[in-house]
């Protein structure tokens, strides 16, 4: 550990470190010389095309897919056209563009996704070369042609062709291009000889990078930062230019004193860089030239990759990868020799005491003198998130976690945070997970993604462990890892049905936000029906499981499910689509065994499809309902001989339900329609449509006393109704002699309370006032105060002694009838008594 | 499928027809298709059209719409999730009018599911309600479709703190009775007697003419008065529950009350005094506005309640639910028939009989339905097979009647119902405490296991549910607080009923408090036309 420095190397004021990241697992010998090689940045995977130029069609190259730690994910042999270029999606996905045009995508497993074409024309005039580059539209690819034209992409899941303008003078490719994004616009800078262009949508306009000096000779190579803010520029006299890439300011120019023209150069910068500076490759020789002007220079022995990161240079070689980059400043604080920084007397103060040492204390007691203890602390965390190597992760953050003790009222957050962060880290950068993320890209990729990389790699027990260990809500952490996991599991093609289901059943359960429909669908885009099916079952929300059982046409299933729902809506989703793919009688027999669905779809036949009603009730020989639906109909017949006859149907319907009641009264209904047409025939009295009752309403008070008793015989019906009609209808016309006549015609069957009421109603006090002797006893007192005879009211009340009946008259009384009120209080009085 | 009304929305508030832009609301419910037809014509003209599907968005019905080439026509087509509206500070209905006739006569459960729907959405606002009780097959239904979709929604676990203790369903087919019988409460009579709709009550405009000075009342106001009812009026909260008749006395307190109050302008002496009489005085004046509408209302309903008519009607009601001569054919019954009064006033009397008599003997059904065919035409024979099918008017399938028993284990016959100051539920009726109060009444306390023998007698199954709640998010309940339960009515419920569970939420020393929830506000008189089948008027 005190060696720390060891591997530092002053640039500038700054120190540039290079740290082994991994012994590479692949056995490769000089296969890295002629290879085409592609590393995703953020630890991302290896595309390797071998010998990718050999164009016998015998021999097919081989194209091998690695993780970053060089464990084969997966080769197999190249069948299609010439490859120029191969690249990363931002999603992982392999991007390979043929000379011919076309982009095939592969997943990181191999298997073919989908391919595009970057323009019809150029199939004539080939690619000549390519690049995929990133921006914040997603991947976008760049080619140039054989006619010197470059056409662009920017964004290959959403393909918009651009074909950019010519370049004057331009013969071939140019000698070195990249392509920018800046202003959200995506441009192609090329160099043809000492000539610099900007080549945007519309034109092609030469610039001049400031400060370059004219004596420096053509530019043969050109790299911008990983954030396009910078641009590097190396010349034919071994120049390298640095500067923005906007090209208003320039940073420096360093002489290189190499005439031949790199292999590979990459922007080396970080997140608040000290001292930026570009990377460059040559065949024996690894330079990193400062924007200071200082260069470190590293031997190489073997072929090398260098993959631009976010806060450094990966240098892959056949035999390992190490990661070159600044040393972060708060590291250098610390690990410098002789630094006084609080971290590092931290550090030392804790290391001492893990040896009982009274130098603990001094160093301690050094940093409180400066109040700079929390300043102390928070440096080792930063610190150990830096750090690659978990001793030295270790020891910085016992130390943090030893100088945390000494301090009151310091948040332990970012203390846990680092900690369980950097234990995601190391369990990741494994090499047999190989993501060798350094925490800056951590951050800046966000866990999110990270779960979706890992799940892209199918390393679901670990994505898991981590969502499960970060406490991640489920929804978004385990949820989703296991959804992945499950559509992945159904397309393992060597298992039985059960087997996945119960696997599937058992690991997701009833995890909240994994869908089952959606597993299921997955599985039935496979062509697994049944093991869909299976799935399908356990998915608890009927509105995704209907409409993917109808797909797969298990309509009975799909059927049931709708009904269990609830969701009546859903029900006639199903019931709909079973009408149209069914034939009558099936669809019949189904719903038969479905009552829900059967009343529903009745619901729906009483709307739209009166006919197929009268089919279900048929078919189910439900008489009595069919029976009420002849009814129904017969009020929508015009012709009275045709409602006659749909009548007779629902009375023969009505017998055969048993319901002797309703066949009666049907019966009795023709009867009276007939006698009703009749008399309209004979007496123009316009009967037709009214009730019995009615009828014979109209029929009195035509004068019609004898058809009257004919219905009133015929229809059976009750006195006491018929009595009230008459005695209702003489009234109205005001008829006193005949009704009085009535009444004397035998013991009314309704009393005569009602002939007293019916008079004053038409006030007519005097024929009231006759049939009140007549009026039962209980009824007197109504009777009278009926006529508004007060005095005879009370007689009666005191007389039966009924005290209500008192009160009764009592509240009709007005002021006026002082000696009324005394007698009948007196009265209540005494009835109260007994 | 379920377009009810499909109308242009001028009627809803929105711009009118003559701008550029026409909603459509589509509400639930069956009628004929012609106005899905009437929008076809409304197409041909240049207007931006919006659909919206109220309280959710129908397959079916957007199908339908395609069938009709018309769907393509709507810019926006999109629904308005309103399961539950609210109608008062502890009134939820979903305004379903038909639900009743549906689940009972049509075994279609759509309304239920909407139930369940709003019910999960109210325990996303208000916190899951950890005990679910019930009472009748949809309860049942309703409870479990509650149940699976928790099991949907699963993962969104929502963490807040419960608001309701308990939820009770109660199916209306469990207590048939109370709506049937007339209700007595202020509120209650109100609804009988002129239709409280959507909060509103129109009623006759002679008794609200203002009388000004100088301009005797010459032209009286033809227009009905429409009124708003709800608790936001101070003088409603206080005498819309009481029973009637002691309404008068409570007017007559409050009058005072507030002529004390103005009369307190003679002791303002200083100019604070009179500022703080002016200030309070907006408040007196919508008093005592509030006072000359409730004493006029209250005379209207007096003029009716003290008819012979009423107090007939109510005498059989009341002999009925004492199980007075339930078996026989009623003679005011028949008067009444012979009379020809309203049939829906017929059907309401012999449905309640049948119900107090578990059933009538077939004689006696077949007499009173002979009566209603040959005096209100034999077009109701539907109307009388629905009520037969729903169990309201049907024949006595057991010799026995289980009504008494009921009505003596739960008490539903209250000889000394003190109808001034209320001890007991059956004020709301005058006698009768409704069936399902008693129910919720008894589910607080002692429970429903001293019950038990009753509620298998009643229809449909009775159940109790736990939903498990979040660690953490069980109640501390302090000492004196409240439980609050909501009771929810499938199917319907009366004033009345609600009245009832206030007064229980204000004078029970069990200390719970019931919100009530409804398919619909309703009354005997719009649940039995919900009911009734009019085959004339379904005529295209």
């Amino acid at each position: 550990m005190a060696f720390i420095t060891a591997t530092w190397n002053p640039l500038g004021e700054a120190f540039y470190r290079k740290t082994e990241l991994y012994e590479m697992h692949w056995t490769m010998k000089d296969a890295l010389r002629d290879c085409l090689v592609a590393a995703a940045p953020y630890g991302g995977p290896i595309a390797l095309l071998r010998e990718p130029h050999r164009r016998s069609p015998s021999s097919r190259p081989q194209l091998e897919i690695y993780s970053a730690s060089g464990v084969a994910v997966t080769s197999f042999p190249w069948k299609s056209g010439p490859v120029v270029h191969l690249g990363w999606t931002v999603s992982d996905e392999l991007l390979c563009i043929q000379e011919d045009g076309s982009v095939l995508i592969y997943d990181l497993f191999g298997s073919f996704k989908r391919h595009f074409s970057m323009g019809q024309e150029v199939v004539q005039s080939q690619v000549l070369e390519a690049k995929v580059f990133h921006s914040p539209y997603g991947t976008g690819v760049a080619i140039v042609t054989g006619s010197s034209r470059f056409t662009l992409a920017t964004n290959i899941d959403d393909l918009k062709l651009r074909r950019l303008p010519e370049v004057p003078g331009l013969q071939g490719k140019p000698s070195c291009w990249v392509v920018l994004t800046q202003d959200r616009q995506t441009k192609v800078l090329l160099s043809n000889g000492p000539e610099l262009y900007i080549l945007d949508n519309t034109s092609c306009t030469a610039v001049f990078p400031p400060g370059l000096s004219p004596q420096s000779g053509g530019i043969v190579h050109m790299c911008v930062s990983f954030s396009y803010k910078y641009l590097a520029l190396f010349t034919d006299t071994g120049q390298l230019w640095t500067g923005t890439s906007n090209l208003q300011e320039k940073l420096s120019e360093v002489d290189t004193n190499m005439l031949t023209p790199p292999k590979q150069m990459v922007w080396c910068r970080r997140p608040k860089s000290q001292q930026p500076s570009v990377v460059l490759l040559w065949d024996r020789l690894l330079m990193v030239a400062g924007v200071c002007c200082d260069t470190i220079q590293f031997p190489v022995e073997d072929q090398c990759v260098l993959v631009g990161e976010l806060d450094g240079v990966r240098v892959i070689s056949s035999t390992n990868q190490e990661l070159l980059q600044e040393v972060p400043l708060v590291c250098q604080d610390i690990f410098k020799i002789a630094s006084m920084a609080p971290g590092a007397l931290l550090l030392e103060a804790h290391r001492e005491y893990e040896k009982s040492s009274q130098k603990a204390d001094e160093y301690l007691r050094e940093i409180k003198e400066q109040s700079m203890l929390g300043e102390a602390v928070r440096q080792c965390v930063e610190a150990a998130g830096h750090e690659y190597d978990t001793n030295i992760q270790k020891s910085l953050l016992r130390a943090a976690s030893f100088g945390k003790c000494f301090l009151t009222d310091f948040s332990p957050d970012p203390f846990v945070t680092i900690c369980r962060e950097l234990r995601v880290l190391n369990a990741i950068r494994d090499s047999s997970v190989g993501l060798p993320l350094t925490h800056t890209q951590f951050k800046h990729m966000t866990l999110q993604v990270l779960i979706d990389r890992l799940v892209y790699r199918q390393f679901y027990p670990l994505a898991m462990e981590i969502c499960r260990y970060l406490k991640i809500p489920e929804y978004q952490g385990i949820s989703r890892v296991l959804k992945h996991w499950a559509s992945c599991k159904v397309q393992q093609k060597d298992l039985s049905d059960e087997a996945i289901a119960r696997a599937v059943c058992l690991k997701v359960g009833d995890s909240p936000g994994v869908s089952y429909s959606h597993i299921a669908a997955k599985a039935y885009e496979c062509g697994r029906t049944e093991l869909a099916i299976k799935l399908l079952d356990f998915e608890a929300r009927s509105g995704e499981q209907v409409p993917l059982l109808l797909k797969m046409k298990r309509s009975h299933l799909a059927l049931s499910k709708a009904v269990e729902s609830g969701d009546t809506d859903l029900v006639y989703t199903v019931v709909t689509y079973l009408k149209n793919e069914m034939n009558r009688g099936d669809f019949f027999m189904t719903l038969r065994n479905q009552p829900v669905a059967l009343s529903l779809y009745r619901q729906f036949c009483k709307l739209q499809e009166q006919d197929t009603l009268k089919d279900l009730y048929n078919q189910d020989d439900d008489h009595q309902e069919l029976a009420n639906y002849y009814v129904a109909a017969s009020y929508r017949e015009q012709r009275l001989e045709s409602r006659l006859s749909v009548l007779q149907t629902a009375v023969d319907e009505y017998n055969k339900a048993k319901n002797e009641f309703a066949a009666k009264a049907t019966e009795d209904e023709m009867r009276l329609l007939r006698l009703q047409r009749k008399l309209d025939d004979e007496k123009g009295a316009g009967l037709l449509g009214l009730s019995l009752q009615e009828t014979m309403e109209a029929l009195l008070a035509l004068g019609l006393h004898k058809q009257t008793d004919q219905l009133y015989r015929d229809f059976r019906v009750p006195d006491k109704r018929y009595w009230w009609l008459k005695l209702k209808s003489l009234a109205e016309r005001e008829d006193w002699e005949e009704l009085e006549k009535f009444s004397k015609s035998k013991k009314s069957p309704i009393g005569y309370l009602p002939f007293v009421e019916v008079c004053t109603k038409r006030n007519n006090k005097y024929e009231a006032k006759k049939y009140i002797p007549k009026v039962a006893p209980e009824q007197k007192v109504r009777a009278h105060l009926a006529v508004s005879d007060l005095e005879g009211a009370a007689d009666a009340a005191i007389e039966r002694k009924n005290d209500s009946e008192m009160g009764a008259v009592l509240s009709r009384c007005s002021a006026s009838d002082r000696l009324l009120i005394d007698r009948l209080n007196r009265a209540r009085a005494s009835a109260a008594k007994k | 499928m379920k377009l009810r009304r499909c109308s242009p929305s001028k009627a809803a508030g929105s711009p009118p027809l003559t701008s550029k832009t026409s909603f459509f609301l589509c509400v639930p419910g069956w009628s004929s298709w012609t106005s899905s037809l009437k929008i076809e014509d409304k197409m041909q003209s240049s207007r931006d059209f919006h659909i919206l599907f109220v309280p959710r968005r129908s397959l079916l019905c957007e199908q339908r719409l395609k069938e009709q080439g018309v769907l393509g026509a709507f810019i926006n087509i999109d629904e308005y999730i309103l399961d539950l509206i609210p109608f008062d500070g502890d009134l939820l209905s979903m305004e379903y009018e038909s639900a009743f006739r549906e689940c009972y006569l049509e075994n279609d459960q759509t309304s239920l599911y909407h139930t369940a729907k709003g019910l999960m959405t109210l325990q996303a606002l208000y916190g899951t309600i950890p005990q679910i009780y019930g009472k009748g097959d949809c309860a049942r239904h309703v409870a479990n479709m509650m149940l699976r979709m928790k099991r949907e929604f699963a993962g969104s676990q929502n963490q807040i703190l419960p608001v309701f203790d308990t939820l009770l369903l109660l199916d209306r087919n469990v207590d048939l009775l109370t709506p049937l019988a007339t209700q007595l409460t202020y509120e209650g009579l109100i609804d009988e007697i002129y239709g409280i709709t959507n909060g509103y009550v129109k009623l006759p405009p002679e008794k609200f003419a203002q009388k000004k000075q100088g301009e005797a009342s010459k032209d009286l106001p033809t227009e009905p008065k429409k009124l708003q009812l709800n608790s936001a009026e101070e003088l409603y909260a206080e005498i819309r529950d009481k029973n009637f008749n002691a309404v008068g006395a409570a007017l007559s307190k409050k009058a005072k009350i507030i002529s004390a109050a103005f009369e307190e302008r003679h002791n303002a002496k200083t100019v604070g005094e009179i500022k703080q009489f002016v200030s309070q005085l907006p408040h007196m004046q919508a008093a005592r506005s509030s006072l000359a509408n409730h004493t006029s209302i209250a005379e209207l309903i007096k003029d009716i309640t003290t008819s012979d008519a009423f107090f007939d009607n109510l005498t059989v009601e009341q002999e009925f639910m004492t199980g007075v001569d339930t078996d026989k054919v009623n003679t005011h019954i028949e008067d009444a028939i012979a009379q020809k009064d309203p049939l829906i006033k017929i059907l309401r009397l012999v449905c309640m009989q049948s119900v107090c008599n578990n059933g009538l003997k077939q004689k006696v059904l077949d007499y009173y339905k002979r009566e209603i065919l040959q005096t209100y035409g034999y077009e109701h024979m539907l109307t009388l097979n629905n009520l037969e099918k729903a169990g309201l008017f049907k024949p006595q399938t057991t010799s026995r009647n289980n009504y008494p028993t009921i009505r003596k284990t739960l008490k539903l016959w209250m000889e000394d119902a003190n109808e001034q100051n209320p001890n007991d539920i059956s004020y709301v009726y005058s006698g009768y405490a409704p069936l399902s109060i008693r129910l919720t009444q008894i589910l607080a306390w002692p429970g429903w296991r001293s019950i038990e023998e009753v509620l298998k007698m009643l229809p449909g199954p009775h159940f109790e549910e736990r939903q498990q709640l979040p660690a953490g998010l069980h109640k501390k309940r302090q000492q004196g607080e409240n439980r609050t339960t909501l009771v929810f009515f499938l199917g319907g419920v009366s004033y009345a009923e609600i009245a009832a569970l206030r007064f229980l939420s204000q004078t029970e020393d069990r200390g719970m408090e019931y919100i009530i929830a409804t398919t619909k506000l309703m009354n005997g008189t719009t649940w039995i036309k919900s009911l009734m089948d009019r085959p004339e008027s379904q005529t295209p």
